[in-house]
């Protein structure tokens, strides 16, 4: 599903953020990208969504090499993943559902199904109650849980997530990382950046562990 | 295609609410363009009334006809029956004595023309031909001045072409008066848009990242850049119709001095679709080139 060869990312300036990295995931895993703050998580989290291009080694994705990809097909790779952010980056100027319905806009899903779609991922992730608040309304964990809604309504094969629980409080971890758990059983292949001990070791099925830009285990 | 006209739809519903939300913002951007719109197209509504005008006046276009002095009445009788056999249009016989007596009775001349010791004025004819255009006038003139005896033909067209080189002057302005005019609408367009784009910076942010074309982020602002535009046309046309009203009294008292009966014509309902049509078009082209310009940096 992913496979990143000998994958190399430094900032200009100097910065060497990835060195060499290589793996392989399969469809249908669930892998979380860990390691300690400045390890390149994010990085190659950024590097596989192609929202940053590496400047060493090669990314497949769905089978599509991202260095290859011309820019006009971006976005139809970017459908397939299922992004949530590090700041979740919600708009503020919309409630819940219209949030989750973005994704659909853009395929240009018709209103009344979208609507059904954005309304049964509001419910997967235990927000349908909140689905007319604003985000601004929403504690954190809801906020993420939103983000999360948001990057599932398009049913995609790939959930990728940067630091999903980075300001939360354990519980509200611990519903996030479930929720994560539930979308690997169907089948979704999950990918998850973080620096959490707690996740480690307790649902996953494999680990990869960064230092310093390279992997580690 | 049922995902493509939705995708429309929303766009097209997008921009309108975009347009609702600020009423006074739109308001003003709307007589801007519809400014822009208005100066060339009452312009070119000016030159073309005039235009008009003139080829109205231009119908009692004449050729005259002067018989040699010592022509007598037997010649200017077979030209008249020449004109009689073919008429070229309408036409009088204008005798001398006529001639001179008209002479006479006018103000300044009259009497210079009574001190005379004799008639020094020919017979003339005086023809309106039907075909009033300069070429086929010249021709008739040239032929009518073969004719015996005939010792003069006088054709008044040089004002005509004048004057139909100050129309083509004026309608070259006009254009050029529209294409600037165009360009400002243009770059107006791609400034509120600019804004617009500013203000939606988060939208456009999220939207790239989980997968919109930049056809679908420019969709919106499209149709937001072409409806304001639509609108401004229809303002345009709403603005030069109070001109034409508040215009007309003067010009028809105008035209009663000079015993003229010409009144403002247009602009017709097909002018206003055209200004709809362009100020759309140039909304547009001002919404498409203000997003793709902020969508070149690359995300």
């Amino acid at each position: 599903m992913i496979t990143c060869s000998a994958v190399g990312k430094r900032y200009p300036g100097g910065l060497t953020a990835l060195d060499g990295v290589s793996c392989d995931i399969a469809a249908g895993e669930m892998v979380f990208i860990t390691g300690h703050s400045g390890a390149g998580k994010s990085t190659l989290v950024k590097l596989i969504a192609a929202i940053e291009r590496p400047t060493a080694g090669s990314i497949v994705v769905n089978g599509q090499n991202l260095a290859a990809l011309r820019g006009s097909a971006l976005p139809y790779l970017r459908r397939n993943l299922g992004l949530v952010f590090q700041d979740q980056k919600l708009l503020f100027d919309r409630n819940a559902l219209e949030n989750v319905l973005l994704p659909l806009a853009i395929i240009g899903t018709p209103m009344r199904e979208a609507t059904r779609r954005a309304q049964a991922a509001l419910d997967k992730v235990g927000l349908l109650e909140r689905a007319k608040a604003n985000p601004i309304a929403l504690s954190g964990g809801e906020q993420q849980r939103l983000a999360i809604a948001r990057a599932v309504v398009n049913r995609p094969a790939i959930l990728i997530a940067d630091e999903p629980t980075a300001n939360l409080d354990a519980e509200s971890a611990a519903r996030i990382l479930d929720i994560f758990h539930a979308f690997h059983q169907v089948g979704v292949t999950v990918l998850v950046a973080t620096h959490d001990p707690q996740w480690s070791g307790r649902a996953a099925t494999r680990e990869l562990r960064l230092a310093h830009g390279s992997l580690v285990a | 295609m049922n995902a493509w006209l939705n995708q429309h739809l929303l766009a097209a519903r997008d921009a309108a609410r975009r347009l609702i939300a600020s009423p006074l913002g739109t308001l003003l951007s709307l007589c801007v363009i519809a400014i822009a719109l208005t100066l060339p197209a009452a312009g070119w509504l000016l030159v073309d009334n005039v235009q008009r005008t003139a080829r109205s006046a231009a119908g009692i276009q004449q050729i005259s006809v002067f018989m040699a002095l010592d022509a007598d009445r037997k010649a200017a009788e077979e030209i008249a029956s020449r004109l009689k056999a073919n008429p070229p249009g309408d036409w009088r016989f204008v005798p001398r004595e006529e001639a001179l007596k008209r002479l006479q009775g006018g103000s300044r001349m009259g009497d210079l023309a009574a001190g005379l010791p004799r008639n020094p004025l020919p017979d003339a004819f005086v023809v309106e031909p039907t075909d009033t255009s300069p070429a086929a006038m010249e021709r008739l003139a040239k032929s009518i001045a073969d004719w015996p005896r005939v010792a003069h033909v006088q054709l008044d067209t040089d004002w005509v072409r004048r004057f139909d080189a100050f129309v083509r002057i004026g309608k070259l302005f006009v254009s050029l008066l529209a294409g600037i005019f165009g360009a400002a609408l243009v770059l107006a367009t791609f400034n509120t848009i600019r804004l617009q784009i500013l203000a939606h910076a988060a939208e456009i942010e999220v939207a790239r990242l989980i997968g919109a074309t930049d056809g679908w982020i420019r969709r919106p602002f499209a149709y937001y850049g072409a409806l304001q535009g639509a609108l401004g046309g229809l303002l345009a046309f709403v603005f030069i119709n109070a001109g034409k009203w508040l215009l007309a009294p003067s010009i028809a008292e105008l035209a009663q001095l000079y015993d003229a009966s010409f009144s403002l014509q247009g602009p017709s309902a097909a002018h206003g679709l055209l200004l709809v049509a362009c100020g759309a078009l140039l909304g547009w082209i001002g919404a498409f080139l203000s997003v793709s310009l902020s969508l070149r940096d690359p995300k």
